[in-house]
C-alpha cells in the first residue's frame, strides 16, 4: 500500500520521465501504439509485435514500445505516434508489420520521418 | 561472433572522397579501444548515395551516417561503438518535404483542432495498462484532494455548481443525484457505473474504458467517499473484451497502491470495486434492469419511484452513472467547477463524446464543447459526406432518439435543443445520412432493434412496436394507406405515453421524427408507391432503355437471376437487339446498373 506522499513522488518521477511529450531531457523514445478495439481490430496487434521485434533485433536501448487507447480517428488504425524528446511527435496511419519495421530503421535510428506514412489531413 | 559492423562505401564516388581512408581510421580507432573482437569494419559495394557520400552504415542499428569526414571517424566509435549513442549530427537527412497535406501529428488535423478533450483528455496518451502513467497526468489527484481537504458535502456542492448531466442519456443532473442518495436513509449504499453502451453504433464508452479506465475508478472512489458507500460496481457487456481486461487490470493495480480497499491513502475511508459482465441486452442498460441484472436476476426494468438513490441494489440507496460521466469528475474536483462550467452552454455543461458514423469521412471519436452546432461536427471535424454526396439527416440517441433534417443543422447542441427538435442526447451515438438513404428504413432499422431488445414485461412497448413495425413495413412495401400513417402516429404516442420503462418511452422517436420531418417520403411511398431513395426493395424497379441499350448482353451475364432477356427490337443506330428486364424474376440487386457502361439501366 503506498502512502499520499508516494503518489506524489510516483507523479513527480513518472512526470519527468513522459514529460517528453511536451519535450523535457529524457532521452528515451517511445514508441506508442493505438491498442483500443479500434486500432486491435484493424491489425494493431503485428504491428505492436513488429515493433518490439525489430527495436531488440536493432539493439536499442532507449525506445520504450508502449500501448495506448482509442486516438479518436478509428479509421486510420492502425495508428503510431512516436515521441522523441524535443521534437515535435509523429502520428503514422494505417499501418502494417512492414511499415513498423521501416520507421524503426528510418525514423528511430536515422531521424528520418517516413512522410508516406503520415495523416493527410484531406481525408 | 561481433556485436557491430560497420559498413564504410567503397564504390567508386565515395573512394574518390577518401572513404578509404575513413576505414583505416575506423580500424586503427577500433583497434586503440580494444574492440577488434567485437566490432568488424567492412568496405561494401556502391550504396547507390553518392551524392552523400562517403556513406557508412553501423549495424545492428542500422544507423546511416553520411557525408563523413575522417575526422568524424572518433565521434561514432566513441559515442557509437562503444557507448551506443547514434550521433545524431551526423545521420543523413532525408529532406525531402512533407507533402502539402500530410501532418505530422494528429492533433494538428480539422479532425482535431475543433475538439475539447476532457472525458477523452488520456485516451490515445497514456498506457491504460500502467496505473503510473495515469498517475504522471494527474491521476488520483481528485481523490487524495476529496479524502484530504473537502468533505461528502462539499463534494457534492462542486459537483452540483459544475453543472455536469449524466452522459447516459437522460441528462439527469449528477451533483442532484448524489445528493438524493447522501440524503437517503441507509448504512449501506452503493455505486455503480452503467457501462452497457447498448446503443448500435456506439463506443464512446468503451473507448474511455480501454483507453483510460482508472478514471472511471478513481471517480467511483470519489462518489463513494461523497455519498457514503464502500462498495461499487461496474457493469460492463461481456462483447467488451479488451475494456474488461483493462478494467480488471486497472482494479488490481489500484488495489496494489491502496487506492481500493481497506483504509484508502491512510486516511480511514474504505472502498473497493467489481466487475459484473453483461450478456449484452439492450434493456439492461435501463438503470433498474442494470440492477436487477448485477443482483443475478433477469434483466427487466422495474417502475420507478422508488428511484435507485432510495432503493437500489439490493434495495439500497445507489448512485449510479454512465461512464463518461464518470470520466468528468476528476477533472471537475482538480479544476473547479467554474472551469468545467464555463464550457457548453446555459443548461448544458462541459463537452460531449460522440461516435461519429454513417456517411461521413471521418468516421471515429470526437469530443465537443456542449453547444457545438452539428454542421461544425459533420462538416469540419468529420470531414462531410464522402462520394460528394448530399446530407439528408444525423440520427442522435440511437434507438431512442430522432433524425434531424439538414435545415436544422445549425442548431447548437445540447440536451434541451435535441430533445426541442424530437431527437434526444442518447449516450452519443451520431449516425449520417445521405441521399442514398430512405429515412422509413431508417425508422424502421431502429424499431426492428428496439422490438428484438423489448424485455416484454410491459404490454405496449411488447405489442405496440410490434403493431409499429408491422405498419411501417406496409410503408415500405407499399401497402399502407394514409389512414396507416395516421394510426402510426396515434400509436407511437400511446406507446410513449404507457410503457413502463424508457426502452418503450422512447422506441416510437425514430418513427416520429421521421414523420415529422421527412412526411413526404411516407406519402411517396403510400401514394405513389415509389421510395425515392430507391432502397425499399418491394417499390424499387429496375428498367433499361432501349433506345439506350447497345444490345452487349454484360447486364445479363452479370444477373445472377437470370432476369435479364434479349428482345427483338433494334433501336436505330444499334446494330444489336436490346434486352429487357422480366420484373418477375428481378432480385433487385442493382448488379446490372453498375455493369452497363452505356448508362441504359435505371432504377425507379
Ligand atoms: C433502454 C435503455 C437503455 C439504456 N442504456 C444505457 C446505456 O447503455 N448506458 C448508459 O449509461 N445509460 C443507459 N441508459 C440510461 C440509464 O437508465 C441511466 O439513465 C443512466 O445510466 C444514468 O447515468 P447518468 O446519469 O450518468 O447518465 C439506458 C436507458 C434505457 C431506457
Amino acid at each position: 500500500m503506498k502512502s499520499i506522499a508516494d503518489i506524489k513522488a510516483i507523479r513527480e518521477r513518472m512526470q519527468s520521465q513522459i514529460i517528453m511529450r511536451d519535450n523535457s531531457d529524457s532521452d528515451e523514445i517511445r514508441v506508442v501504439v493505438g491498442m483500443a478495439t479500434c486500432g486491435i481490430s484493424a491489425g494493431a496487434r503485428p504491428v505492436y509485435n513488429a515493433f518490439i521485434d525489430e527495436i531488440a533485433k536493432r539493439n536499442l536501448a532507449n525506445v520504450k514500445v508502449t500501448r495506448t487507447g482509442c486516438l479518436g480517428m478509428c479509421k486510420l488504425e492502425p495508428i503510431v505516434e512516436i515521441y522523441v524528446p524535443n521534437k515535435e511527435k509523429v502520428t503514422y496511419c494505417h499501418l502494417d508489420a512492414e511499415k513498423a519495421v521501416n520507421i524503426v530503421v528510418n525514423h528511430l535510428v536515422n531521424g528520418n520521418v517516413c512522410t508516406e506514412y503520415l495523416v493527410n489531413n484531406e481525408e | 561472433m561481433y556485436r557491430s559492423h560497420v559498413l564504410v562505401c567503397g564504390g567508386t564516388g565515395c573512394h574518390s572522397n577518401n572513404s578509404s581512408k575513413i576505414l583505416d581510421e575506423f580500424n586503427a580507432l577500433i583497434k586503440a579501444n580494444n574492440l577488434e573482437n567485437d566490432v568488424q569494419t567492412v568496405q561494401t559495394g556502391c550504396f547507390g548515395l553518392c551524392t552523400v557520400g562517403p556513406v557508412v552504415i553501423v549495424y545492428p542499428e542500422g544507423a546511416f551516417y553520411s557525408q563523413i569526414k575522417v575526422s568524424d571517424v572518433k565521434e561514432i566509435v566513441e559515442e557509437h561503438l562503444i557507448k551506443g549513442r547514434i550521433v545524431d549530427r551526423l545521420l543523413h537527412k532525408d529532406d525531402h518535404e512533407t507533402a502539402d497535406n500530410k501532418v505530422t501529428a494528429l492533433s494538428e488535423t480539422n479532425f482535431y483542432k475543433k475538439q475539447t478533450r476532457v472525458a477523452l483528455r488520456n485516451c490515445g496518451v497514456i498506457d491504460p495498462e500502467n496505473i503510473d502513467e495515469y498517475i504522471a497526468y494527474d491521476g488520483y489527484q481528485a481523490l487524495i484532494k476529496a479524502l484530504t481537504t473537502l468533505t461528502p458535502q462539499e463534494v457534492i456542492d462542486i459537483v452540483l455548481k459544475s453543472g455536469l448531466r449524466g452522459r447516459g442519456g437522460a441528462g439527469f443532473p449528477t451533483g442532484r443525484k448524489w445528493q438524493f442518495t447522501k440524503d437517503a436513509v441507509g448504512d449501506v449504499k452503493y455505486v455503480a457505473c452503467n457501462a452497457d453502451e447498448g446503443d448500435p453504433g456506439a463506443f464512446m464508452d468503451r473507448s474511455v474504458l480501454e483507453g483510460d479506465p482508472h478514471a472511471v475508478i478513481e471517480a467511483m472512489a470519489i462518489a463513494g467517499y461523497a455519498i457514503g458507500a464502500k462498495q461499487g460496481y461496474i457493469y460492463v457487456r461481456a462483447e467488451y473484451p479488451i475494456a474488461v481486461n483493462r478494467l480488471q487490470i486497472a482494479i488490481k493495480q489500484a488495489r496494489e497502491y491502496g487506492l481500493l480497499g481497506k483504509n484508502i491513502l491512510d486516511t480511514g475511508f474504505d472502498f473497493d470495486l467489481e466487475v459484473r459482465l453483461g450478456a449484452g441486452a439492450f434493456v439492461c442498460g435501463e438503470e433498474t434492469a442494470l440492477m436487477t441484472s448485477i443482483e443475478g436476476k433477469r434483466g427487466e426494468p422495474r417502475p420507478r419511484p422508488p428511484f435507485p438513490a432510495n432503493k437500489g441494489l439490493f434495495g439500497k440507496p445507489t448512485v449510479l452513472n454512465n461512464v463518461e460521466t464518470y470520466a468528468n469528475i476528476a477533472q471537475i474536483i482538480l479544476k473547479g467547477p467554474e472551469w468545467f462550467a464555463s464550457m457548453g452552454t446555459e443548461k448544458s455543461k462541459g463537452t460531449k463524446v460522440f461516435a461519429l458514423g454513417g456517411k461521413i469521412v471521418n468516421t471515429g471519436l470526437v469530443e465537443i464543447p456542449m453547444g457545438t452546432p452539428l454542421r461544425t461536427i459533420i462538416e469540419d471535424i468529420g470531414g462531410g459526406i464522402p462520394n460528394g454526396k448530399k446530407f439528408k439527416a444525423a440520427q442522435t440517441g440511437g434507438p431512442s432518439g430522432g433524425c434531424i433534417p439538414a435545415s436544422l443543422l445549425d442548431v447548437p447542441i445540447d440536451y434541451d435543443n435535441l430533445t426541442a427538435i424530437g431527437s434526444m442526447m442518447g449516450s452519443g451515438g451520431l449516425i449520417v445520412m445521405d441521399e442514398d438513404n430512405c429515412m422509413v428504413d431508417i425508422a424502421k432499422f431502429f424499431l426492428e432493434f428496439t422490438v428484438d431488445e423489448s424485455c416484454g414485461k410491459c404490454t405496449p412497448c411488447r405489442i405496440g412496436n410490434k403493431r409499429l413495425l408491422e405498419l411501417l413495413t406496409k410503408v415500405t412495401e407499399g401497402t399502407a394507406t394514409m389512414e396507416d400513417l395516421e394510426k402510426m402516429e396515434e400509436l407511437c404516442h400511446y406507446i410513449k405515453a404507457n410503457s413502463l420503462c424508457g426502452l418503450g418511452q422512447t422506441a416510437p422517436n425514430p418513427v416520429l421524427s421521421t414523420l415529422r420531418y421527412f412526411k413526404d417520403e411516407y406519402i411517396a411511398h403510400v401514394q405513389e408507391k415509389r421510395c425515392p431513395a430507391g432502397v425499399c426493395k418491394k417499390l424499387v424497379s429496375f428498367t433499361i432503355d432501349k433506345e439506350k441499350c447497345i444490345g452487349c448482353g454484360m447486364c445479363a451475364r452479370q444477373c445472377p437471376a437470370s432476369a435479364i432477356v434479349k428482345t427483338d427490337y433494334v433501336a436505330p443506330g444499334h446494330k444489336l437487339p436490346s434486352y429487357e428486364i422480366d420484373q418477375s424474376k428481378c432480385v433487385k440487386c442493382g448488379a446490372c446498373v453498375s455493369t452497363c457502361k452505356f448508362k441504359a439501366i435505371s432504377k425507379g
